[in-house]
């Protein structure tokens, strides 16, 4: 069965569930993109330097140009579409709008959804730690300083608006 | 920029996996991480017709305590090193190696089997192994086989593993009680691959002179390089700056080969492995000194 041209496979993205024929060869990125419209995951490379196409696959980022799509069978996957929740753009995404995080917006998504794993393990990290998740991520534009501004003040955000829900306790 | 066609495989066991790659014999291909491999085929550099998947093969992924050390299955995750307590505790070079390979996303996917059949000579965990006297335990359909990691790496992207074979286990003996170990490195870039890398392991005696050093270096040469005779004028001696300097000055000397590139000459990287050993060998003697 597996051995066959091609493979029908079920991928799970930004909670909505496709089923899809494919080739094994076709990488994850290009399914994403040609075949399911979600093309905010831009390809950069495509041999994995750039990390412009970094998404994630059960909560861990990944490069989407590494891995084949039926290698993500089964598994759920979120694209930078996933982040915004009925039409408010997620704290990261705000961060880098207001703090100029971007210029020509590339490689925006790969950054977003590292930014985004980072601050789901380490809600408040610092500069250091920032610029080491980051190293993965190449941006021709801003010369980083904005883009790690913008995750300082992503994380504020979403720790103060964390903290507010849980603000009655002792 | 898009790898060629294959036949593409899934098994769920080890059993499994070594029959398919038995059929398909020198066609077949192991996918683990795909952090080099697949750059290859999308670059069109290799391509297999059949590709033997083993991401689902749960038996693979683990680290266990063994022998003193750990025994840790080749389908554990870079990312899983960097991050696992019993490494940290007990193999600190090991989790600092990890975390130079590659970057967050390479780590959440590259697998520590896959980095060592892979062979890059600018591979961290070579060199580490080397260093830690590792032995790899490698299965095929007729059996299993140990092969130690300084007998296994055999050149430039070269290894021992033999057609049909899966490397299912890196065995790494414990430490000594007051011993240290680090692993450092230099690249122009965070995540790069290194100019030169040294693992250094130390461990002293009762009077806190060295017991016993070891070393192993990564991108000096086509595979990783273990320098005995550095290691030996160390024994005996006093953990100081004279000492690291005469263990840099004689892996200086005995790198012959060097990759010349763009990144760096030759001479450069011989520069840089003995600044390397140094600051390895310093950082493993003060971690053994707190490990009283």
């Amino acid at each position: 069965m597996q051995d066959e041209d091609f493979m029908t496979i079920r991928l799970k993205v930004n909670g909505e569930t496709h089923r899809l024929v494919v080739e094994p060869r076709r990488l994850l990125a290009d399914v994403l993109r040609d075949d399911l419209g979600y093309t905010g995951t831009n390809l950069g490379c495509e041999h994995g330097a750039c990390g412009s196409c970094t998404v994630l696959v059960d909560g861990q980022s990944v490069r989407s140009c590494l891995m084949f799509a039926v290698q993500a069978n089964g598994h759920e996957v979120m694209t930078v579409e996933g982040l915004a929740r009925n039409g408010e753009m997620h704290p990261l995404q705000q961060a880098f709008w207001e703090k100029q995080g971007l210029q020509c917006g590339f490689c925006t998504p790969g950054f977003l959804m590292t930014a985004y794993e980072l601050l789901q393990h380490n809600p408040n990290p610092s500069e250091e730690e920032i610029r080491d998740s980051l190293s993965g991520n190449i941006c021709r534009c801003t010369g980083y300083q904005h883009i790690v501004e913008a995750v300082q003040a992503a994380a504020q955000t979403m720790a103060s608006s964390a903290a507010v829900p849980s603000g009655t306790g002792a | 920029m898009k790898p060629p066609k294959f036949h593409y495989f899934a098994p769920q066991s080890v059993g499994e996996a070594l029959a398919l790659l038995a059929e398909h014999a020198d066609e077949a291909r192991v996918l683990a991480g795909g952090q080099s491999l697949v750059p290859l085929m999308n670059m069109r550099l290799v391509h297999p017709g059949v590709l033997v998947d083993i991401n689902n093969i749960d038996e693979l992924a683990y680290i266990n305590v063994w022998d003193g050390g750990v025994a840790i299955g080749t389908l554990t995750r870079d990312a899983t090193l960097t991050s696992d307590s019993t490494v940290a505790k007990r193999l600190p070079v090991l989790r600092d190696a990890a975390h130079h390979v590659g970057h967050p996303a390479i780590r959440n996917r590259s697998t520590v089997g896959g980095s060592i059949a892979h062979a890059d000579p600018a591979a961290e965990l070579p060199a580490v192994m080397v260093a830690l006297n590792a032995e790899f335990v490698a299965r095929n359909l007729s059996g299993t086989r140990t092969i130690s990691a300084q007998d296994f790496f055999k050149g430039y992207l070269t290894t021992d593993l033999k057609e049909g074979e899966i490397l299912t286990e890196l065995r790494i003996p414990g430490l000594p009680s007051r011993s240290g170990s680090t692993f450092v490195e230099f690249a122009r870039r965070e995540g790069d691959y290194a100019l030169a890398g040294v693992a250094a392991i130390v461990a002293l005696d009762e009077d806190g002179t060295i017991a016993d050093a070891r070393l192993g270096l990564c991108s000096v040469g086509p595979s990783p390089v273990r320098p005995q005779a550095a290691e030996a004028l160390l024994r005996g001696q006093r953990p100081d700056a004279e000492a690291w300097a005469a263990a840099a000055a004689a892996v200086v000397s005995i790198l012959d080969n060097p990759l010349s590139d763009i990144h760096g000459s030759a001479d450069y990287r011989r520069h840089l492995a003995g600044v390397l050993t140094k600051q390895a060998l310093a950082t493993a003697a003060e971690r053994a000194e707190g490990n009283r």
